[in-house]
């Protein structure tokens, strides 16, 4: 991975600690612009933390994470984008309000809400959008009337507002029906490959990290006590290239999974694709 | 089948709603009319007639003494100094809430005062009131501020801090400033709840109100009962009790119709009370 020009983000030597117990160590990575990063591992490994400090919400106890080579800002930016597992859209805006809202705060600093004509134009700007993730016929709609998916294309389209350089996405489809997350892999990979950005996604399916990712990154705590389980944080265990062709899979999603002790099956069926990031 | 899963239909419903109130009534008039077979003049549980004479008398026919409709008097004034003190401690509750619950700084700065000035019973202030604002409106309404805005302060700051966190990290990365944070996140999702606050705080704002008029005041629905105790007159007493609880019944259901008018969002996911 290193040597390549085009680093987007990197990792130096990370570590976080709650209370003095390690949560993560030692974390190094490099990540090319334009990756797909699926972040698999058992629950508790401090996965999602990983991905809160790449959005700084939280910092790390030591070490360091580095953006287009500059160390992240101490607080949640613009050029980072983040879809949560839930509570992502404003429960007290319609659909076309949440989606406009990015620009009201850009265009109006004081009031935060644009009227009249610019209002207007606001709105027209997002009806290529709001069709895009099917939600024209819901514009008006508040996201306590949209099913479970609707809420997450909105929540989707809504952290891209912003066109960030980097999109997070913490268990995003953790919550779907499986027919559903089948529509939401086409939604998200099709943005993906129409904006370039890059991708974070942690996500508990092991078939999902490998359906989606360009890079599968897998936590797990390497060295144990077993006179102290806590003594010891999470590391990267794995990191397997997924998109060339080139690349030989040694390890399918089953090994993965029984490897970090996952459940390895899935309601989704295997589908391994390749992909031009 | 169990009682549990048996429910009245519309009409039974409003039946069952409306039988204690019903018995109510009855009970009183059968206790009123045994209490005055033994004596004609009793002044304890007056007639149904002659409360709703005593409530006319208060209602439509002028004063001797002043010239004014007594009722309408006492009400305006109570509802002034009621809405009055409410407005304060809402604005107060607006202000101090969001910045106790959105700023951390603030927060540990003022959270554990607040704590602790509300724990103070608000009547053992009043004395000092009269003392500094003298016997007029200020000190009845600062009583009503004083008696609710910390906790209408405090639950303000509690529904702030109870917005989900994704919300407010969500607003950031979408490039919002505190201040537009503050008038697009923070005030929408608060509002509600704060109208929520707002009736929980009516209930103790009336209790402060009648207190403050029965003691230093010469209008108001609470000056008027504690006067005419003096006669015994329970034909005035007991209606303007009633008419009391009905205002009071009325801004609470105004309040609850404007919540669910203005914030249909909030009240999507089914409702309580």
């Amino acid at each position: 991975m290193t040597g390549s020009t085009d680093i987007k983000l990197s990792v130096r030597g990370l570590e976080k600690s709650y209370d003095r117990t390690p949560i993560l160590e030692r974390v190094e990575l490099d990540v090319e612009s334009g990756s797909f990063c699926t972040i698999v591992g058992a629950s508790g490994c401090g996965k999602s933390t990983f991905l809160r400090m790449l959005l700084s919400q939280e910092l790390p106890t030591r070490g360091e994470i580095l953006l287009d080579g500059h160390a992240l800002p101490d607080e949640p930016t613009p050029d980072r984008g983040i879809v949560f597992q839930k509570y992502s859209v404003f429960s007290h805006l319609t659909v076309a309000e949440n989606l406009i809202l990015a620009s009201e705060f850009e265009r109006a600093p004081l009031a935060g809400r644009l009227f009249g004509m610019k209002r207007r134009q606001a709105r027209e700007e997002i009806d290529d959008l709001l069709e895009r993730i099917g939600l024209s016929a819901a514009a008006d709609r508040y996201p306590a009337q949209l099913s479970g998916g609707m809420q997450q294309r909105l929540a989707i389209a809504q952290a891209l507002a912003k066109k960030p350089s980097i999109l997070l996405l913490d268990e995003p489809f953790g919550a779907l029906d499986p027919g559903i997350r089948v529509d939401m892999h086409e939604l998200l990979l099709g943005l993906w490959n129409e904006l370039g950005m890059t991708i974070f996604m942690v996500t508990h399916d092991i078939h999902e990290a490998f359906k989606l990712g360009t890079r599968l990154l897998v936590f797990d705590k390497i060295r144990h006590d077993p006179q102290a389980p806590e003594a010891y944080g999470a590391t990267i265990t794995y990191d397997l290239p997924l998109s060339s062709p080139s690349t030989e899979l040694q390890q399918g999603p089953e090994q993965i999974a029984e490897a970090i002790g996952l459940p390895g099956q899935s309601d989704t069926p295997i589908q391994i694709e390749t992909k031009t990031p | 089948m169990r009682i549990i899963n048996r429910k009245p239909s519309r009409l039974t419903a409003l039946a069952l709603g409306l039988l204690p109130f019903v018995a109510t009534i009855v009970g009183y008039a059968i206790a009123s009319h045994y209490r005055r077979l033994d004596n004609p003049a009793d002044k304890l549980l007056p007639s149904l007639e002659s409360m709703g004479q005593a409530f006319w008398r208060m209602a439509a026919i002028p004063d001797r003494r002043s010239g004014d409709l007594l009722l309408w008097v006492d009400t305006f004034d109570s509802l002034w100094r009621l809405g009055t003190g409410m407005a304060v401690s809402t604005l107060l509750a607006l202000t101090f809430g969001i910045a106790i619950g959105f700023i951390p700084h603030v927060r540990s700065a003022l959270a554990p005062y607040l704590a602790t000035f509300s724990l103070i019973p608000p009547i053992t202030i009043l004395p000092i009131l009269f003392i500094t604002f003298g016997l007029g409106e200020l000190a009845k309404i600062a009583l009503i501020v004083i008696g609710t805005a910390p906790v209408m302060i405090r639950s303000t700051a509690q529904a702030v801090l109870d917005i989900p966190r994704e919300m407010i990290i969500k607003a950031e990365t979408l490039g919002a400033s505190v201040w537009q944070m503050t008038v697009r996140l923070v005030i929408p999702q608060v509002l509600p709840k704060l109208i929520t606050a707002l009736r929980m705080g009516l209930v103790p704002a009336w209790i402060f109100l009648i207190s403050a008029e029965a003691i230093a005041s010469t209008t108001g629905l609470g000056y008027r009962i504690f006067l005419v105790r003096r006669y015994l007159a329970m034909d005035v007493i007991l209606p303007y009790v009633v008419w009391i609880t009905l205002l009071a019944f009325l801004l609470d259901r105004a309040l609850l119709l404007i919540s669910r008018r203005s914030f249909r969002w909030h009240h999507l996911g089914g409702d309580a009370l």
